[in-house]
């Protein structure tokens, strides 16, 4: 482990620890959504349209109805009834929560059926008729804007195109003149296709709204316990206060149980309708067929630079597809959420972006799969970029970014689209990669490969991940700010329940958080206990997603353990008869400076706290405090990947035979947790970038909406991590921890697909779009790549 | 109609009238309330429904209750046994061999039959006997990790002595 900038190591208590929320999984005794019963539970089911594009004529629910075991069938045209038939998205658009009009995707909802039971809810989809007129699909989002294509969103009085917006950031006039008077220049059409994030527990809701007390308890799987619940007072008309959303164990999330999908609606409708609770949980293919879905960004990158390897400039042009509803959930007032980090990690002098987002016949989405807000395409494709610069070159890849990455002393460092990225030692970050990767003698072996015919291929990726929403100034979601609050009580007999609004999907909180508290405290994480996932028992705040856990509510967890300390201190003044002035901590005591062995543990004060004690004037008793984080700015994580592949050329297939990561996330809470973050979103990084795309054919059929086509990386296609790390902690977090959960996505992508392209550079191959799979591979050999988002031609 | 299935899951008998089309997965999870075992694909892809079917492991979305008749059953459920867990319950703890835990019950299921087959397996073994089973978290690393660490455990004689 290197620790950078002089900056001392962990606190003692920052260490690996074995997780709390273990004993319960390896047991089978987790409760995820689907493991809730509850007595009188009915099931529904959601039938959905096989065509992307069809006007609605009729839909004949008779048949449904008389099926014995069928308690209610729920279409469009119940809900516009009750104004439910829409819903806001996280984006400010509409969407169709089970169509009236028109479908609008292959799988879209159309009418839900509720039954005594899982099997006979599915039974009477069959029995529903729905008359459906096709019309034809926006499949290719490039003709989305074509003269003359079929306009998808006619909800919207006066609509006459699929344009959604147009939005920029940098300065086009001071980039075009760098690029004016530019020694070299490259440049880059590149896809960062449509994929999925799959988790394997899909998404679901059991709704029970009880018609006496009025109140709707939801139990579901979000990431976003509170903002779901503000939500569904906003559509539903049930006040915020008579609504309880618990978000029990998930079963994984990246991002896919952000948004509100409406299988969560129609449980609720259903259980309003039919007085018991329902049960909506999705199978696999509606999982990846209608669930958020993530990037779908058709870019085109361009470079300025210096013969001798200056990069002077960076611009971008984005084509988004967004689906059928604008429902992209990410909290910046940035139509294209942090895209503009796409800067990277370098010194430039000017930068500029210009994204258009439109509509087509897919499902909607576009900001999941640990993404951090669209930080992983701007990643991909400066990362790509500088690959081809290297090239064209005739630079080695890794020592183009050396000369070229931000130094040390330039931080707090604004860029030209501005952020201000608070720290980091990227050359250092960077080296100690190259030195773990043994990245010299890689060379050299490539070079004896290449001469015996094979095709090894070494991939660098530099990334720069801007996490921790947010600053309330550039922030929120629906208008809700993106603080997280957060609250403690120490008990009398010295233990402490901490609540968080965030929402853990396997992430830790109940081991980290507990770390947190008993680290400030200095008392032991065993002592301390973690409530999260249920609106009624948590503070306010707007959940995990974007790698803001640690950022946002660690922060707000280690203020009001810092506050609760204060607040012991005035209680220990009163049991020493000193004045509180007086006093100086150390781990887990208050004590009298100059007289060490008169003090107080935080164990002996909360019982005082709690007790008789004559207290001054103006200190309460008990020992509590709380806290609302507003984060000042984000922290900005970095880090180094090496990758190393072996390509055949007769199949194509790539196998990655190393993989080397060094991330700097700041202070690490527990290392073992941070490492299995990061293993995962390696592993992530390999599916992407050689096996998972949602495609669609011609006729907008969707052509990922199984496992058996959606592929997901195994432990045979993923290596032997290895890992190291840097520390420049945040110098704004309290505890200088920056977030981590989304880099190793972020980050490795390009640097598997930089490796396979410099695995085909015999064939003079410059670049071909992910997935990379053998079929892709062998056709870049041939010097015709296809295009992943279509059905291969 | 219905169709009798009788089973013994982790040494207890159960018998349900239940349809004939019902996958064993729902029955063990619906029908028996055992929730260890997950429902994740429907195409014996992602291995989450992992169980052992007359001790060997078997994709339960993809079995049906009925063909599940007369034989025995283990789930994750039943590899704690006196309130001792398992090695490589234990394995998974020790190495961080989880995350979310939703594939965690499949993928014990198969370590414990591979241990109980091959006790001395190599990385490549332990990849290879986990690679029908998906996990979206761990990378696999820590996974491989686990059911190394359950491997020396019970070849170390600890497992004996515990």
């Amino acid at each position: 482990m290197t620790h950078v900038n002089g900056s001392p190591g962990p606190p003692p208590g920052f260490r690996r620890r074995l997780r709390k929320e273990d004993q319960r999984f390896i047991r089978g005794q987790g409760l995820y959504v689907d493991d809730v019963r509850l007595p009188g539970m009915l099931h529904g089911a959601v039938l959905r349209s096989p065509y992307p594009h069809a006007r609605i004529l009729s839909v004949d629910t008779v048949a449904a109805e008389a099926h014995p075991k069928v308690r209610a069938v729920i279409t469009g045209e119940t809900l516009a009834s009750l104004n439910l038939a829409w819903m806001p998205t996280l984006s400010g658009d509409t969407q169709a929560v089970l169509a009236t009009d028109k479908v609008r995707f292959q799988g879209q909802e159309v009418a839900f059926v509720v039954a005594e039971d899982r099997y006979s809810a599915r039974d009477a989809l069959e029995l529903i008729v729905v008359d459906y007129e096709p019309l034809p699909p926006v499949v290719d989002a490039r003709h989305a804007l074509d003269a003359g294509a079929p306009i998808i969103r006619d909800d919207q009085p006066g609509r006459t195109t699929n344009h959604i917006f147009d939005w920029e950031a940098g300065d086009a006039r001071a980039t075009e003149e760098v690029f004016r008077d530019a020694e070299v220049t490259v440049a880059q059409d590149m896809l960062y296709p449509r994929v999925h994030p799959a988790p394997l527990e899909t998404c679901g809701a059991v709704a029970d709204f009880d018609r006496v007390t009025g109140k709707l308890t939801l139990w579901e799987t979000t990431q976003a316990p509170h903002a779901h619940r503000t939500l569904y007072a906003m559509v539903s008309g049930v006040p915020e206060h008579k609504i309880r959303v618990i978000s029990p164990d998930l079963g994984g999330g990246f991002g896919n149980k952000v948004p509100i999908y409406p299988g969560y609606l129609c449980a609720i409708a259903g259980s309003m309708i039919t007085g018991q609770p329902v049960k909506w949980m999705e199978d696999r293919s509606e999982n990846l067929m209608s669930g958020s879905f993530a990037r779908d960004f058709h870019m085109r990158g361009e470079l300025a630079a210096t013969r001798d390897g200056r990069i002077r400039a960076v611009r971008v042009t984005v084509l988004a597809d967004h689906g059928a509803f604008n429902g992209t959930a990410q909290p910046s007032k940035f139509p294209a959420g942090f895209f503009s980090v796409f800067t990277g990690s370098y010194d430039l002098e000017a930068a500029y972006c210009q994204v258009t987002g439109v509509y087509t016949n897919k499902a909607p989405g576009g900001v999941a799969y640990s993404c951090s807000f669209r930080v992983t395409e701007a990643v991909y494709l400066v990362e790509r970029m500088v690959d081809l610069l290297a090239l064209e070159l005739g630079l080695d890849p890794a020592e183009l970014r050396l000369r070229n990455l931000l130094r040390p002393e330039q931080f707090p460092y604004t860029s030209h689209t501005g952020w201000v990225y608070d720290s980091g030692d990227y050359p250092r970050t960077l080296g100690l990669a190259m030195e773990l990767a043994g990245y010299a003698e890689l060379r050299k072996e490539q070079e004896a490969e290449r001469a015996a015919g094979r095709l090894m291929g070494i991939g660098v990726s530099f990334f720069t991940e801007a996490v921790g929403a947010g600053p309330r100034k550039h922030m929120d979601i629906l208008g809700l700010g993106m603080a997280d609050g957060v609250e403690l009580r120490m008990h009398p007999t010295g233990t402490a329940v901490l609540r968080i609004s965030v929402q853990t999907q396997g992430q830790g909180h109940e081991t980290t958080f507990a770390q947190i508290v008993a680290e400030e405290l200095g008392i032991s994480p065993d002592d301390v206990e973690v409530v999260h996932g249920d609106t009624d028992q948590t503070p306010f705040g707007l959940g995990t997603y974007g790698s803001r856990s640690t950022p946002v509510s660690g922060a707000a967890t280690a203020i009001a353990a810092r506050k609760l300390r204060e607040h012991a201190r005035l209680i220990a003044a009163a049991m020493l008869e000193v004045d509180s002035a007086d006093l100086d901590w150390e781990r887990g005591r208050w004590f009298v400076r100059g007289d060490p062995d008169q003090g107080r543990t935080i164990t002996e004060i909360a019982l005082a706290a709690h007790s008789s004690l004559e207290l001054p004037e103006g200190v309460e008793g008990h020992l509590d405090a709380s806290c609302v984080y507003n984060p000042p700015n984000l922290t900005y994580p970095c880090g180094a990947y090496i990758c190393v592949v072996d390509v055949d050329p007769g199949t194509g297939k790539v196998s990655v035979r190393r993989f080397i990561a060094v991330d700097d996330c700041g202070v690490r809470i527990n290392p073992m947790i941070v490492e299995g973050q990061v293993h995962g979103g390696l592993a992530d990084g390999i599916g992407m970038a050689l096996m998972e795309v949602i495609a669609f054919d011609d006729d907008g059929n969707c052509l990922g909406g199984s496992f058996m086509d959606y592929l997901l990386p195994t432990s045979l296609e993923c290596p032997s991590w290895e890992l190291g790390e840097t520390v420049t902690p945040s110098p704004h977090h309290p505890i200088g921890a920056k977030g981590v959960g989304e880099s190793a996505t972020v980050g490795s992508p390009p640097a598997v697909v930089n490796a396979v392209i410099d695995a085909l550079r015999p064939y003079g191959v410059r670049h071909a779009d992910m997935p990379l799979t053998p079929a892709q591979v062998w056709r870049a050999i041939q010097g015709r790549p296809f295009r992943t988002d279509l059905a291969i031609s | 109609m219905t169709i009798r299935v009788a089973v013994t899951v982790n040494g207890t008998e159960y018998t349900r009238d239940v349809e004939p089309r019902l996958l064993l997965i729902h029955f063990i999870r619906d029908e028996l309330g055992l929730t260890g075992s997950h429902w994740g694909c429907d195409t014996s892809n992602c291995g989450s429904c992992v169980l052992w079917l007359d001790a060997r492991p078997v994709k339960s979305c993809t079995v049906l209750a009925a063909m599940a008749d007369g034989r025995a059953i283990r789930t994750v459920e039943g590899l704690e046994q006196d309130g001792r867990l398992d090695p490589v319950q234990q394995g998974f703890i020790e190495c961080h061999g989880l995350q979310c835990g939703f594939c965690t019950s499949g993928m014990l299921m198969t370590a414990r039959w591979l241990l109980d087959h091959h006790p001395d397996p190599d990385e490549a073994e332990i990849r290879e006997a986990i690679s029908g089973q998906v996990c979206r978290c761990t990378g696999y690393e820590n996974i491989v990790r686990s059911v190394r660490w359950a491997a020396d455990f019970e070849r170390s004689g600890r497992g004996e002595q515990a």
